[in-house]
C-alpha cells in the first residue's frame, strides 16, 4: 500500500486567527485549551485591564476554531486560509 | 384603536341559564380568548371546567397548569405567541400569581385575569364569598404599576363585563382583572348571549411598520406601544427589569422614570375613558352610597328602605373599580352630607373614597368581614346616622 | 473572504452586540454555552425566526438578553411556564428555555417536572454552575455535598438534586449532561434537543468562578476546567440514579435519554379527535400565513 495514493496531495487546514482583544476578560481558555500551543497571554493590557492573548505560532493553527468555540466573549474566531494565502505565508 | 366583529366560533348565541363563572367562561370565548391557563381554586373552578369543555371545540387551548405561578406565567407567554388568554382563580391562587402580575404590567401584556373572591386571609373561607382582594388587585405586586378592574353583580355582566375587559385590556396592553365574588360566581341567572356581529372586539395593537424601525417599548400618542408576536421575524427582546424602547434593561434611575411614567400614565391619562359608573337619583341627593358587585345588589334594598324613610339618597356602582373614579368622587364631595361604602371587607375601597372626598365631606364604611353580604338592614342604619 | 467578514466573529449575527460586553465574571462558563448554543443555531435547520428563547433570572436569566433571536427574559422560575404558554399559543416556534440550574431546579423545580411529565415540545438548556451566583454564592439545590456557600458557611449537609435522574423520572423525551469544555458535545446535544419532539434536557456544568471556586478555594476558571478534564467520563446510556455529583468527584456526562413519545400538542390532538370526532380540529397543523 502507497498512502502517497490516498494522502499524498493533502494539506492540513490553515488558520488565521483573530482576536478583538478589548472584548477579552482575560481567562485564559483559548491558551490552555489550543491544541497547537498557537496562543500565549500578552503582557500588555487591554481597554478593560486584561491581558489579552496574542497569537505565538500561527504556522501552527490548523483551524479547529477551538478557540472560538470556548472564548466565553465571543473575542476570538479563526477564518480559514485560503490556499493562495497560505502560500502567500 | 381598530375593532373587529366576534369570531361565530366562540360565540354561544341565545338566552341561557348560566353561573356566574361560566358566563366568564363564555364572554372569554366570545371574546376571542384561545388560551386558558388555569388551576382548580373554589369558588372559580367551575370556570375552568367550562373552558375545557368548550375552548377544545373552537380551536383553542387549555391547560391545567401545576399552580397558580405556572397559570399566570403561561398566560404571558401566551399572549407573547399571539393568543388572547385568560385565567380564573380566587384569593389564595390571586396572592401566587402577583409577582408575574408585575411581569405583565411590565411587559405590557394584555391579559385577563377573573378573581372569584372569597373570604380571607389565607385559607380563609373558601365556599363563602368576599370583596377583600381590591386593594391586593390594585397594589398587589411590588412596585409602581396601574390596572384595570371591573366588578360585575351579576352573571349577565360577568359575560358581558369579560368580553369588556378584553377590549380594555388590548386596548392599553395592560392586565385587566374581573374582581367577581362568589355569590355572582355561583349565582345562576338568565344570561343573554348576543349574535357574534354584535359583539365588538378591539383588536391588538398590532404593528404594521417596517421591520427593521420597531421599537417595542416605544409609546404611541396615546402612551401604548405597538405589539407583535414571536416568530414573526423581530428578533425583539423583552424583560422584566427597567428597560429602554429597545426592551434592552438599563438599569438607572433616569431609565426607571421614563418607563415606571409611561406604564402608569397610559392608565391616568385615559382613565375618563376607561372607567364605567352607574349612578341613580344623584341629583339633589343627601348622601351617596357607593357600591360594586355583589353588595350592589344587597344595597338595592336598603336604598329602597330608606327612601321610604324619606331620605334622599344616591347610588353610585362603580362598574370600574380601577382605576378609581376620583374626580367624579370629588365633584360630588362638596354637595352631599355623606357617601357610604358598604363592602364585604374590613374597609378597603372606603379609603379610596374617603382620599378623594378629602374632608369635603362624611365618608361611612359599612364593613364586613365575608362569609355571607351585609344585612340591608345595617346598611340601613349606616344611612339614617349618615343624615342625622 | 472580504475585509468585513474577517473582522466580526461568525457568530455575531446571533447575539445582540449593541449589548456586548456581557456581564458575566471573567472565567465564568455561561458565555462558552452560549457560543456552543450558537454553533447549534448555525448548524441547525430551523429557521431561525421560528426559534424564541425565554430565560429565568440570575446570571445564565441573562442569556436571553444576548440572543439575538425573539427573547424573553421573564421572572425567576418561570421560565418553563412561560415558554409553555409560548409553545402552546404557537407551536410553529421552537422554544429553549435557557436559565440557571436555582432557576430551573431551585424555585422553578415544579414547572420542570411538570413539563417533562408533559413532554411539552421545549429544548431546556440548563447551565448548573451549582450555586446561586447572581445574588452571592449561596447553596443551591445542586450544590455538592460538603462545598461550602455563602449560605452554608460550615459546609453543605443536604444532598442535591441528580438533574438527569429528576428529569428522566419525570418522563423527559431527551436527557444529556456535559462540562462547558465539552464544547462540540453541547453543541450536538442542544442541536438533538431542539430536532426532538419533546421535552428536552441538556445540563451544562460551568464554572463559577467568582463565588463557587473562590469560596472553596478552587482556583480560577482554568482549574474547574481542568477538574472537568481530569475528572469527567463519557458514559452514554448511563443509568440516571448512578449520576450524582460529589464535591470534586467525578462527572458522569453524556447522552443518557432519548425516546419517544407523544409531545403534550400531539397527545391532545390524538386524544380530542379520537374522543371528539368531527367536533375537534388538530390544533396546530392549521394554517402558516
Amino acid at each position: 500500500m502507497n498512502q502517497k495514493i490516498y494522502f499524498g496531495e493533502l494539506k492540513a487546514t490553515k488558520g488565521e486567527i483573530h482576536i478583538i482583544r478589548d472584548r477579552c476578560k482575560g481567562c485564559g481558555f483559548c491558551v490552555e485549551y489550543c491544541p497547537k500551543d498557537v496562543l500565549a497571554l500578552s503582557d500588555e493590557f487591554n481597554i478593560k485591564g486584561y491581558h489579552p492573548p496574542f497569537v505565538e505560532n500561527e504556522d501552527n493553527c490548523v483551524y479547529c476554531q477551538l478557540c472560538e468555540n470556548i472564548c466565553p466573549e465571543f473575542a476570538i474566531f479563526v477564518t480559514k486560509k485560503e490556499e493562495e494565502d497560505v502560500e502567500k505565508g | 384603536m381598530k375593532k373587529v366583529k366576534a369570531d361565530p366560533k366562540g360565540v354561544l348565541t341565545g338566552a341561557h341559564y348560566l353561573d356566574g363563572d361560566f358566563a366568564l367562561a363564555e364572554g372569554a370565548l366570545a371574546a376571542g380568548c384561545r388560551f386558558f391557563g388555569g388551576y382548580p381554586i373554589t369558588p372559580s373552578t367551575e370556570t375552568a371546567e367550562r373552558f375545557s369543555e368548550r375552548i377544545p371545540r373552537v380551536g383553542g387551548i387549555f391547560i391545567q397548569m401545576e399552580d397558580e405561578l405556572g397559570s399566570i406565567a403561561s398566560l404571558i407567554g401566551a399572549v407573547w405567541g399571539g393568543k388572547k388568554a385568560m385565567t380564573v382563580t380566587s384569593g389564595p391562587g390571586f396572592s401566587l400569581m402577583m409577582e408575574n402580575i408585575g411581569l405583565a404590567c411590565m411587559m405590557e401584556t394584555p391579559l385577563v385575569i377573573a378573581n372569584v373572591q372569597r373570604g380571607g386571609p389565607s385559607t380563609g373561607l373558601p365556599t363563602l364569598t368576599g370583596q377583600q382582594d381590591m386593594m391586593q388587585a390594585k397594589f398587589g405586586s411590588h412596585g409602581d404599576y396601574e390596572i384595570i378592574a371591573l366588578s360585575p353583580d351579576s352573571p349577565q355582566e360577568c359575560f358581558d363585563l369579560t368580553i369588556e375587559a378584553f377590549n380594555l385590556s388590548e386596548t392599553y396592553r395592560v392586565p385587566t382583572f374581573i374582581m367577581t365574588d362568589e355569590c355572582v360566581g355561583h349565582m345562576h341567572e338568565k344570561v343573554v348571549i348576543p349574535p357574534a356581529d354584535e359583539i365588538e372586539l378591539v383588536e391588538r395593537k398590532w404593528y404594521t411598520g417596517p421591520k427593521e424601525a420597531y421599537l417595542p417599548y416605544k409609546p404611541d400618542k396615546d402612551l401604548v406601544p405597538f405589539m407583535i408576536k414571536a416568530g414573526d421575524g423581530y428578533r425583539f427582546h423583552t424583560t422584566g427589569l427597567t428597560h429602554d424602547e429597545r426592551g434592552y434593561p438599563v438599569i438607572n434611575a433616569e431609565c426607571q422614570k421614563v418607563n415606571v411614567t409611561n406604564i402608569i400614565e397610559k392608565i391616568r391619562k385615559n382613565a375618563d375613558k376607561i372607567i364605567k359608573i352607574e349612578e341613580d337619583q344623584i341629583d339633589g341627593a343627601e348622601v351617596v352610597l357607593i357600591s360594586y358587585g355583589i353588595t350592589s345588589r344587597v344595597a338595592v334594598r336598603a336604598v329602597r328602605l330608606a327612601r321610604e324613610a324619606g331620605i334622599k339618597v344616591g347610588t353610585m356602582r362603580l362598574i370600574t373599580v380601577w382605576p378609581f373614579p376620583e374626580k367624579r368622587i370629588k365633584e360630588l364631595a362638596p354637595k352631599i352630607k355623606a357617601f357610604i361604602i358598604p363592602e364585604v371587607n374590613y374597609g378597603q375601597m372606603v379609603r379610596e373614597v374617603e382620599r378623594s372626598a378629602a374632608g369635603k365631606t362624611q365618608v361611612f364604611g359599612v364593613p364586613h368581614c365575608g362569609g355571607w353580604v351585609h344585612n340591608p338592614e345595617d346598611i340601613l342604619n349606616v344611612i339614617k346616622e349618615a343624615v342625622k | 473572504m472580504n475585509d468585513e467578514a474577517r473582522q466580526k466573529n461568525p457568530i455575531e449575527h446571533l447575539l445582540r452586540m449593541d449589548r456586548i460586553p456581557h456581564i458575566w465574571c471573567p472565567g465564568c462558563g455561561i458565555g462558552t454555552v452560549v457560543t456552543s448554543f450558537a454553533e447549534a443555531l448555525r448548524k441547525s435547520n430551523i429557521e431561525l425566526d421560528k426559534i424564541a428563547v425565554v430565560s429565568g433570572i440570575g446570571c445564565t436569566g441573562r442569556v436571553a438578553g444576548y440572543i439575538k433571536l425573539d427573547s424573553f427574559h421573564t421572572t425567576h422560575g418561570r421560565a418553563i411556564p412561560f415558554a409553555t404558554g409560548l409553545k402552546l399559543a404557537n407551536p410553529e416556534l421552537k422554544v429553549v428555555v435557557f436559565s440557571g440550574d436555582g432557576d430551573i431546579f431551585g424555585i422553578g423545580g415544579n414547572h420542570f417536572i411538570h413539563a417533562a411529565r408533559r413532554n411539552m415540545d421545549l429544548t431546556v438548556i440548563c447551565v448548573n454552575n451549582f450555586n446561586y451566583a447572581m445574588t452571592g454564592g449561596q447553596v443551591a439545590a445542586t450544590t455538592p455535598t460538603d462545598a461550602n456557600a455563602s449560605t452554608a458557611p460550615y459546609g453543605n449537609f443536604e444532598q442535591p438534586f441528580s438533574i438527569p435522574y429528576l428529569a428522566d423520572a419525570a418522563g423527559a423525551s431527551y436527557v444529556a449532561r456535559w462540562t462547558a469544555l465539552h464544547l462540540r458535545r453541547v453543541t450536538k446535544s442542544i442541536q438533538e434537543g431542539m430536532d426532538k419532539n419533546g421535552f428536552s434536557l441538556i445540563e451544562v456544568i460551568t464554572p463559577c468562578v467568582t463565588l463557587y471556586a473562590r469560596r472553596n478555594r478552587l482556583g480560577d476558571g482554568l482549574n474547574l476546567l481542568k477538574y472537568y478534564y481530569d475528572k469527567s467520563e463519557i458514559k452514554h446510556g448511563a443509568d440516571t440514579r448512578d449520576l450524582d455529583i460529589s464535591y470534586q468527584g467525578k462527572l458522569i456526562v453524556g447522552k443518557f435519554i432519548d425516546r419517544e413519545r407523544p409531545n403534550f400538542i400531539d397527545a391532545m390532538n390524538q386524544h380530542m379527535s379520537t374522543v371528539l370526532g368531527d367536533d375537534y380540529e388538530l390544533y396546530g397543523r392549521i394554517n402558516n400565513d
